[in-house]
């Protein structure tokens, strides 16, 4: 194990951590919004968007990452259409995730009780105030495992985004071992920055379903 | 009797696909009065319930409540539900509040009141139906008894003027029947104007002024309770009131074996 050569590329990896993690969140972020709105058109069976919704949850969920970014990198300029590598690889994140994010809350959903809606509405609750006060809650509160699994999958899939020359952690350690080939060190090194990356959203998911599950959520 | 007529129905038709399950409803109930459903399973008893607060469309007919008509998709929905209060058979508690929490839910959220305000009238409802000292307790740790009472308590808090209960203690253990029938017998000494379906025979002959059978979607028989239960004029009614005595006759048969 040579340390110096840690030492010297420590840098280079903790900014590609730092790319993996920006493309991450901004991803992720916007997959749970994408999923957030398509879970609503489904649950509530908004006539045409519902048909939308379903045609892209399949092409999102049996298309690879790696075809999607292709498309969005080299297949959008041929029409005039220019993203950044970043973008694009935001943008792919968000469209990948989306589907998954939308069957997570879906499902959520689908498993509260009609009852509930009834009985917030003979309370006099509209169709809003039911589903933000009575429904949403139970279903993020069932949906959260699922969550936190779409969000380390979406995480680790980033490391495909080094085909479109993003420096990403994957991309750092490819080119370092055809540099140098120190591919053990490059190799401990990307493993390592990977669970660091992973680990804490991993105990911290495990922590939230447990205190979900605790306060009486979906018992 | 002069009382005024409180909630009414006025030719209620209401179809599943090619079933009629209500056919041709013309029901009045006068303020105070406690008017107890009876009939067979699928005579539309629930339906009829779920109908006069909106969860059902009519297929033709309307609802009135005061006079006003109350449509399932009007813009009044919130402002007549919020009169009309219902408690369902199942525990329909919101599983992610505390029973404090779900009483006062939609007193803030609904009605804009003040939390300090709801809170204070949740501990006399809830007093009242004896589970103030579980307010902090959530809904998964209460009996099936506490949760219909917390249930009852979580409606009145909206100030309805009519109550709707649909065999609320079907889903009950039977000694725990006793303690929310107590409450609805509570209820209604003080005056409020309330929709029974029951299948408990003896409750509904003590708390009801006035019995309404259904069969097939259509009123056969109304009485006072004294005389359905004792003199039923239908022959329907009187076989339905056969299939509660059908126990008694067994036993008593039984203990002259022995």
């Amino acid at each position: 194990m040579d340390f110096s050569f840690v030492q010297n590329y420590l840098p280079m990896y903790a900014q590609a951590a730092l790319l993996t993690v920006r493309i991450g969140c901004f991803g992720i972020l916007a997959a749970v919004l994408v999923g957030i709105i398509c879970s609503m058109i489904l649950y509530f069976k908004i006539p045409v968007l519902q048909a939308v919704a379903t045609v892209y949850i399949e092409l999102s969920r049996n298309t690879p990452l790696l075809v999607q970014l292709f498309f969005l990198y080299f297949g959008l300029p041929k029409i005039g259409v220019r993203i950044s590598a970043e973008g694009c690889a935001v943008i792919g994140l968000a469209f990948l995730g989306g589907s998954y994010m939308t069957e997570a809350f879906r499902s959520g959903l689908e498993s509260i009780d009609r009852i509930q809606t009834e009985s917030a509405g003979s309370l006099g609750m509209n169709a809003g105030q039911t589903m933000r006060y009575v429904i949403f809650p139970q279903a993020l509160a069932i949906s959260v495992p699922a969550l936190v699994a779409n969000v380390i999958f979406l995480i680790k899939e980033t490391s495909v985004v080094s085909a479109i020359a993003l420096a990403d952690l994957m991309y750092v350690a490819k080119d370092l071992i055809g540099l140098y080939y120190q591919t053990k060190e490059a190799l401990i090194m990307l493993v390592a920055f990977y669970l660091i990356l992973l680990l804490p959203v991993s105990v911290i998911g495990t922590l939230v379903e447990r205190r979900l599950r605790y306060a009486g959520f979906g018992a | 009797m002069e009382e005024k007529i409180q909630l009414q129905t006025r030719d209620l038709v209401k179809k599943y696909g090619d079933d009629t399950i209500l056919n041709g409803i013309d029901l009045k109930v006068r303020k105070g009065e406690v008017v107890v459903l009876l009939g067979p399973s699928g005579c539309g008893k629930s339906t009829l319930l779920r109908c006069l607060n909106g969860l059902e469309t009519v297929d033709s007919g309307e609802v009135l409540l005061d006079g006003e008509p109350i449509t399932a998709h009007g813009k009044n929905m919130s402002q007549m539900r919020q009169k009309i209060g219902m408690v369902f058979q199942s525990y329909d508690l919101f599983p992610h509040k505390t029973i404090l929490g779900n009483v006062i839910l939609a007193p803030v959220k609904v009605q804009h009141r003040s939390r300090q305000d709801a809170e204070a009238e949740a501990e006399v409802l809830l007093r009242r139906v004896g589970l103030w000292e579980k307010r902090g307790a959530w809904p998964r740790q209460l009996s099936g008894g506490q949760k219909q009472r917390v249930a009852i308590a979580r409606a009145l808090m909206m100030h309805p003027e009519v109550m709707l209960f649909d065999e609320v203690t079907a889903a009950l253990d039977p000694e725990m029947v006793r303690e929310v029938l107590d409450v609805m017998i509570e209820l209604a000494g003080q005056g409020m104007t309330m929709v029974i379906v029951t299948h408990e025979m003896q409750f509904a002959r003590a708390v009801a002024d006035r019995i309404l059978f259904l069969d097939q979607g259509r009123f056969v028989e109304e009485a006072s309770p004294e005389q359905f239960f004792t003199q039923p004029k239908s022959q329907r009614a009187k076989a339905f009131l056969k299939t509660f005595t059908f126990d008694r006759c067994a036993t008593t048969e039984n203990s002259v074996v022995i």
